[in-house]
């Protein structure tokens, strides 16, 4: 039976080496994204054009301004003319913000309890806006802890973010490229193989030789495992390297809970396989059953806590769901398998269920 | 090269597929080393023959035995002893020839020097020695079709199945393909093929006819020929499937 297996396995690994495109294809693919991904999926807004009217012009009006000059987020520009021009410098883009400075500003700032400043943001994207809102008011707190001429107050709090200090949407994003990356690859190649020779007729010819069917589909299925493997390991190289993203757990841990994934990934493609009949239509069909459900219902971009209540029971069916939470536990805060065993169950059951449906199906196939 | 052995006996085999019955009650015995021929249009039930023969297929009713083995209960015995080769000849273009002739000899368990050997000796056979690092899809078609069926038989099987083996080669190809079989039947193999050539069907030892799934004639090439007072196959074949009985 080995040999059998081995035999199968050996024909599939010439396979891939002799498609030098499709090779190439299945290592730029993941790099091109990653590259992609890490520099456009920047959820940080920085460079805002933020218009200043300062009616006040004294030394505590332009510290007020240098504040938000001094942090990365604004390019600050002066206007001359009255608040009445915000409207289109909203609408022409030139401003995403404007402040606006009272000319009373210095000396209810050195008397009053409290003084206003005015804050415009353009809500047209209200992400964006609250970003935006954000960063203005730590400015401003900041400026009032330094300069506040009155007492301090009574209590602050003190933030202290963890496992991502500088909040660095690579940490985010990495760990889930890999996620989607892993299933991708590996779901859409076994369904390819496997409805390829269905397709050339080549299938027939193994079934007519003593091989059995399990031995099949074990030893078309181990060449794409190692090749899956060696894609996510490129990924996460990269990720650590030009992305600083951290390693804080067991190297040891996330390779055996990939393993896991891996034929998750693979008996969903060969599940597929098995509905399929031709090569075109296991490549959509796969394609698009692992795109989209990752990038939208796994927590790979979008949090699934804020999801409506219909969509976060669907995300339970998403392999890339559990594989993400495991990956970033691993990786940024260095959980120990016993803090990631629900999800590695999770995901084993899922394995367990496909894998069963795609084995029945196939005997079934045969039968007829 | 006959002898007194059965290779393949079927009785009433049967296989319907819903409601239709894509053969019905098929009754023949092919002796060892027998060429056994099975003629008929597209659609006659030739192919779903072989494939129960070959364990490809469940028959819904009847009886059926290869090379001595049941083919409802010993069909991994029956996978060991048959070689097929069907209309898409079953070679992967993007492998090497040298690779497609170890694949098989892999899936059949054969020990590595056994299946070397082989390989040296059908390379051989096909004057291909210097070819076997090129990739199969620069080969000729009717080296194609000699390389498949040497692939084939790479773990000696008694009896070999051939559906259409010569279905798009040309007439010359094909020619030389036959003195193949001619060659394999001489070495004491059974070989059960399926045409819709009537020129081949003159090679065979034995014929039978099919029409909507039912064997309607049986017999040598030239018994069918003398019983229907016809001077070719191609007249004979005609006749039967119009339905027009022995004159």
């Amino acid at each position: 039976m080995r040999k059998r297996i081995v035999a199968i396995a050996r024909k599939e690994f010439l396979h891939i080496i002799h498609d030098v495109r499709s090779l190439v294809i299945i290592f730029a693919m993941p790099v091109l994204m990653l590259i992609l991904f890490g520099y456009a999926l920047n959820l940080e807004i920085q460079n805002i054009n933020l218009s200043v009217f300062d009616f006040s012009r004294t030394p505590a009006s332009r510290k007020l301004v240098n504040q938000f000059a001094a942090s990365k987020y604004f390019s600050i520009r002066y206007e001359k003319g009255t608040p009445s021009t915000i409207d289109s410098l909203f609408l022409s883009k030139e401003a995403r913000a404007a402040l606006i400075i009272d000319k009373n500003f210095a000396r209810d700032f050195r008397n009053a309890p409290t003084t206003t400043v005015q804050l415009l943001v353009d809500a047209a994207d209200p992400n964006a806006a609250s970003f935006i809102k954000n960063y203005c008011n730590g400015v401003i707190g900041r400026f009032n802890d330094t300069h506040s001429t009155t007492f301090p107050l009574p209590f602050e709090i003190k933030q202290r973010i963890w496992y991502n200090p500088d909040m660095k949407s690579a940490y985010f994003f990495v760990p889930g490229l890999i996620a989607l990356i892993l299933i991708m690859i590996s779901a859409l190649l076994t369904s390819i193989t496997i409805t390829r020779e269905k397709e050339m007729g080549t299938m027939e010819q193994i079934l007519v030789s003593p091989v059995q069917p399990n031995e099949i589909i074990i030893g078309k299925v181990l060449p794409y495992i190692l090749l899956a493997f060696l894609d996510g390991m490129l990924i996460l190289l990269l990720g650590i390297f030009i992305f600083d993203v951290p390693f804080e757990g067991s190297s040891l841990l996330l390779i055996l809970l990939s393993i896991i994934f891996l034929m998750t990934a693979l008996s969903f493609g060969l599940m597929i396989s098995t509905i399929v009949s031709t090569q075109q239509v296991a490549m959509m069909l796969s394609l698009s059953a692992t795109l989209l459900p990752t990038v939208m219902l796994s927590g790979f971009i979008f949090p699934i806590n804020s999801m409506p209540v219909i969509l976060q029971y669907l995300s339970y069916l998403v392999p890339a769901k559990y594989y993400i939470t495991i990956i970033r536990g691993v990786m940024l805060k260095g959980n120990t398998l016993w803090q990631l065993i629900f999800p590695a169950m999770f995901l084993l059951i899922l394995t367990a269920v496909m894998l069963r449906n795609a084995l029945h199906r196939f005997n079934l196939n045969l039968e007829k | 090269m006959k002898t007194d052995q059965i290779a393949v006996q079927t009785e009433d085999l049967t296989r319907r597929f819903g409601k239709f019955t894509a053969v019905k009650s098929a009754t023949v015995t092919v002796m060892e080393g027998e060429i056994f021929g099975f003629l008929g249009a597209n659609g006659a039930g030739k192919t779903t023959m072989i494939r129960m023969l070959c364990g490809l297929l469940k028959p819904s009713s009847g009886r059926a035995t290869v090379s001595g083995f049941d083919v409802y209960r010993q069909s991994e015995q029956i996978k060991q002893n048959i070689g097929y080769m069907s209309q898409k000849f079953s070679l992967y273009d993007d492998l090497t020839i040298s690779e497609n002739i170890e694949f098989y000899g892999g899936i059949y368990n054969l020990p590595v020097e056994t299946i070397l050997r082989r390989k040296e000796n059908l390379l051989q056979e096909l004057g291909l020695q210097s070819e076997a690092e090129k990739l199969t899809r620069e080969l000729p078609l009717g080296y194609k079709q000699r390389l498949a069926l040497g692939c084939a038989l790479l773990h000696d099987p008694p009896i070999l199945f051939l559906d259409e083996p010569t279905s798009g080669v040309d007439p010359k190809a094909r020619r030389s393909f036959w003195n193949l079989i001619y060659l394999t039947s001489q070495k004491g193999k059974t070989i059960f093929v399926t045409t819709h050539f009537m020129d081949e069907a003159e090679y065979c030892h034995r014929l039978s006819i099919m029409r909507d799934g039912e064997i309607i004639a049986l017999g040598p090439p030239a018994k069918l020929k003398e019983t229907h007072k016809k001077s070719s196959m191609q007249e004979v074949f005609i006749s039967i499937v119009n339905g027009e009985l022995p004159a």
